[in-house]
This record gives C-alpha cells, sequence and structure tokens, in this order.
C-alpha cells in the first residue's frame, strides 16, 4: 500500500523517531485488528439477520483499518516484516491494543459500549490525523474516518435504544456500560513526546471523546460511570490473559502453515 | 511477441476499464471510480493505480488479478497494479452509467455525499429500483457488502440493496 509520507525511511537521524511513529502506528492497528477479531465472534449471533451482518462489515472495516496500518507499520520498521508478518507472528507481549479491546464480547450491550467508545475515539482521531495532508497515516485516516462514522453512528443508534427501552434492556445497557468503563482512560494514554506537532496525541483528545459519548449515555437515560481506571498498560505490551487466547484461534492457521496464503 | 505500433493494440487504459467489480459484476472499475490512472510505455509494461471503495474490501485482491491476467491476455508484457488511497474514494465518483446500471440490476444508486466529516447522513427516502416508489425504508444500515444498506419497498413489498454514500 502506498501512503504519503514525508519523513524519510530509515536514515540514521530518523530511527528514532521512526522508531516512535512505529510504536504509535502499532498501537492504531492492534486495536482495529484485535476489535475485529472479537467482532468476528458475533457473525451468526447477532440478535438478529441484519445485525449479524452489521457487526461482520464493522469488524471488516476495522480488518482494513489494520492491515493499512501494520503494512505502514512494517514500512516504517524497515526489518522487511509485513502486514502478516505483524499480525500472525507477534506474541501478546508484543501487541499494543488497548486491554479494552481484547476482553471478551459475548454480551450486546458490551459489544455496543464499547463499540460506541471505540469509534468515538477512532473517529476524533483519524479526524484530527487527516486533516494534515501529507503527514504520516493522513491517507489511512482519510479512508477510515468515513468507515467509523457509521461505527459510531450505529453503535449510538442500539445505545439509545437499549438504554431508553424496557427496564431490562436498561438496566443490562447500564451494566454493560459500567463493565466497559474502568478500560476506556488507557484510550488517552499520551503518545511518545517526540512525535509531538506529527501526529495527534490521544491524551488531547480526552475531553472531546468523552463529551462525545456522555452526550449519547445521558440521551438514553443512562449515567456515566464513576468508577477508577483499570490498571492498563496495553500500550506497553501488558494485556489481560484474554489477549492470548484470542491471539492463539487468530494466529493458529498461520502458524501451524507458515506462508499459508488464500 | 514484439511490440509494433501503439495502434495495433487496444490502449492498456480501455482494457483495464472493463474490467468488472466481482460483487457488483454490472458495474465496472471505471464506472465505480477506482480506476485511478493507466500508464504503458513502448515496452509493454503496464501500470494500474486502483483504490479500494473500504478499507477492508476483499474485492480489490480479485480486481487486481483480473486486471494483470486481461492486460496479459491483450500482449502486454508486465503489469503492475498499485493501490492508493489518496485521495480516499467517495461514491461520487461514481460515473452516471454506473449510476444507471446499479439500478438496472435493482441495486439503488447513492445520492451526493452531503460531509464527510459530519454526522451519517440522513437519508430520507430511496428511490425503488423496482417500481420507483419512495415509499420506502432501511432495514439495516449495513448491507450484502462493505458498500451497501438493505432497504424495503413499502409499496412492492420487495427488499433491495441502497449503494451508501459515503
Amino acid at each position: 500500500m502506498n501512503t504519503p509520507l514525508n519523513t524519510p525511511l530509515n536514515t540514521p537521524l530518523n530511527t528514532a523517531l521512526n522508531t516512535a511513529l512505529f510504536g504509535y502506528t502499532l498501537a492504531l492497528a492492534d486495536d482495529a485488528l484485535v476489535s475485529a477479531q472479537r467482532m468476528g465472534w458475533w457473525i451468526s449471533r447477532a440478535p438478529e439477520l441484519e445485525e449479524d451482518v452489521a457487526l461482520a462489515n464493522i469488524g471488516l472495516d476495522q480488518l482494513g483499518q489494520a492491515r493499512h496500518l501494520l503494512t505502514y507499520a512494517g514500512e516504517l520498521e524497515g526489518d522487511g516484516r509485513s502486514e502478516d508478518d505483524l499480525a500472525y507472528l507477534r506474541d501478546d507481549r508484543e501487541f499494543r491494543n488497548v486491554q479494552l479491546v481484547e476482553r471478551p464480547m459475548t454480551d450486546f450491550g458490551v459489544a455496543m459500549a464499547r463499540l460506541l467508545v471505540l469509534a468515538t475515539y477512532q473517529l476524533h482521531l483519524y479526524r484530527a490525523l487527516a486533516v494534515s495532508d501529507g503527514a504520516p497515516l493522513s491517507g489511512v485516516a482519510a479512508k477510515a474516518v468515513k468507515e467509523v462514522t457509521y461505527h459510531v453512528d450505529h453503535a449510538s443508534r442500539w445505545v439509545l435504544r437499549l438504554g431508553d427501552g424496557t427496564e431490562q434492556s436498561h438496566a443490562r445497557m447500564q451494566a454493560a456500560l459500567d463493565a466497559e468503563w474502568p478500560f476506556v482512560h488507557e484510550l488517552f494514554t499520551p503518545c511518545h513526546p517526540s512525535l509531538a506537532g506529527l501526529v495527534p496525541d490521544p491524551a488531547a483528545l480526552r475531553e472531546s471523546v468523552l463529551a462525545d459519548v456522555r452526550r449519547v449515555v445521558t440521551e438514553a437515560t443512562l449515567v456515566v460511570p464513576e468508577v477508577s481506571p483499570a490498571l492498563g498498560g496495553g500500550r506497553r505490551g501488558l494485556h489481560t490473559e484474554h489477549l492470548g487466547y484470542l491471539l492463539a484461534e487468530m494466529q493458529h492457521l498461520h502458524r501451524s502453515n507458515p506462508g499459508a496464503i488464500w | 511477441m514484439t511490440w509494433t505500433t501503439p495502434t495495433t493494440m487496444p490502449r492498456a487504459r480501455e482494457i483495464a476499464a472493463t474490467v468488472l467489480d466481482p460483487e457488483l459484476p454490472m458495474v465496472t472499475i471505471e464506472d465505480l471510480g477506482i480506476l485511478r490512472d493507466v500508464t504503458e510505455d513502448d515496452q509493454g509494461r503496464v501500470h494500474v493505480t486502483i483504490t479500494p471503495t473500504y478499507s477492508g474490501c476483499p474485492a480489490i485482491e480479485t480486481i487486481r488479478e483480473d486486471l494483470v491476467s486481461r492486460l496479459e491476455l491483450a500482449g502486454y508484457q508486465r503489469v503492475d497494479v498499485e493501490f492508493v488511497l489518496s485521495p480516499a474514494w467517495s461514491s461520487d465518483d461514481l460515473t452516471e452509467q454506473g449510476r444507471q446500471n446499479l439500478a438496472r440490476a435493482g441495486i439503488a444508486p447513492p445520492g451526493p455525499v452531503q460531509s464527510a466529516d459530519g454526522p451519517v447522513p440522513l437519508t430520507l427516502s430511496v428511490r425503488c429500483p423496482r417500481c420507483d416508489s419512495l415509499d420506502t425504508r432501511e432495514s439495516s444500515r449495513f448491507g450484502s457488502t462493505a458498500c451497501k444498506s438493505l432497504w424495503v419497498c413499502r409499496a412492492c413489498r420487495e427488499p433491495f440493496d441502497h449503494f451508501k454514500a459515503i
């Protein structure tokens, strides 16, 4: 994939910068990749057929974004690793996704609460990346903005419907928000200081992202949970035990059959 | 084979433009607006540039293979297909011919994209491609492929696909 890039690659002066940008790109890629894998679980299990299709499409969008981002990360790294190498041949400690996306997602309320938070975050981040023409990742981001706009919309509709629905749906949607909320804060982990001015810092997006989420939650007659943040650490490669199981399933085919392609 | 004069062979652009989208086989990649550029040199080498509709669109690989085989069959010696992401594809890139072909196949063509940065545009109504009624409703914002949503016509009761405006 061709991505506009104005940072010279693999020159000694830029090695440190490339390493920082590699980590930044990997974080975005792994959020999308791991979330896509969780979305795939819902195929054939959603409450209605249309929802099967919707969640599959959302997962496919995320997978596509992850592929572009991983390809770009491989170029930055300069060691010749392809998108497949990065997706299939890294162990859990080398993944940089937030813990939010790796935990099991077998409750529909949890799936919608998580998608609302993740997609809103991605929308703000990709939008900021897309506006700087020629900046690293702007091409991938401009494409992704259009897609995650739909994801935010889809999750918002469900949160409104369930939150402002029956007594039971309201209680379950609130419980889902309560379960996800400790993991929301990790999304706003500051990026490496050397990237200042080059790419948007997730830490700077906290207020605007949370304001958008809060608006939907409040309209859905739900409350934003007041809970302590989870320990986090996904951006540094520290994960819950769930990621290992997820990767085992996702990577099994490729590792058992090295070089296998469709 | 040897390359003689450009006029003895259809130009690469014309050949590339006839490749169909495997998931929307009533539309060429040119009408879909994803064929960005075709250049050829006097050695019979062709460089084709295409862009995906959606980041995860699985059709793009098949399209690449179709381009290579179609152009090689036409005598071109070496065919490179490059994927680009910028500028991002928009459903506004569909040609008028492409829109007509979609409608004829029962897929309601997209309306104009309102704003790339705003919320998902509210589509007031989509005309039923079968009976032309505007009395239709969206049954799912996501359809059989990434680029389509599902609709139902209240007049003729037929479900149909709508090509999303993005």
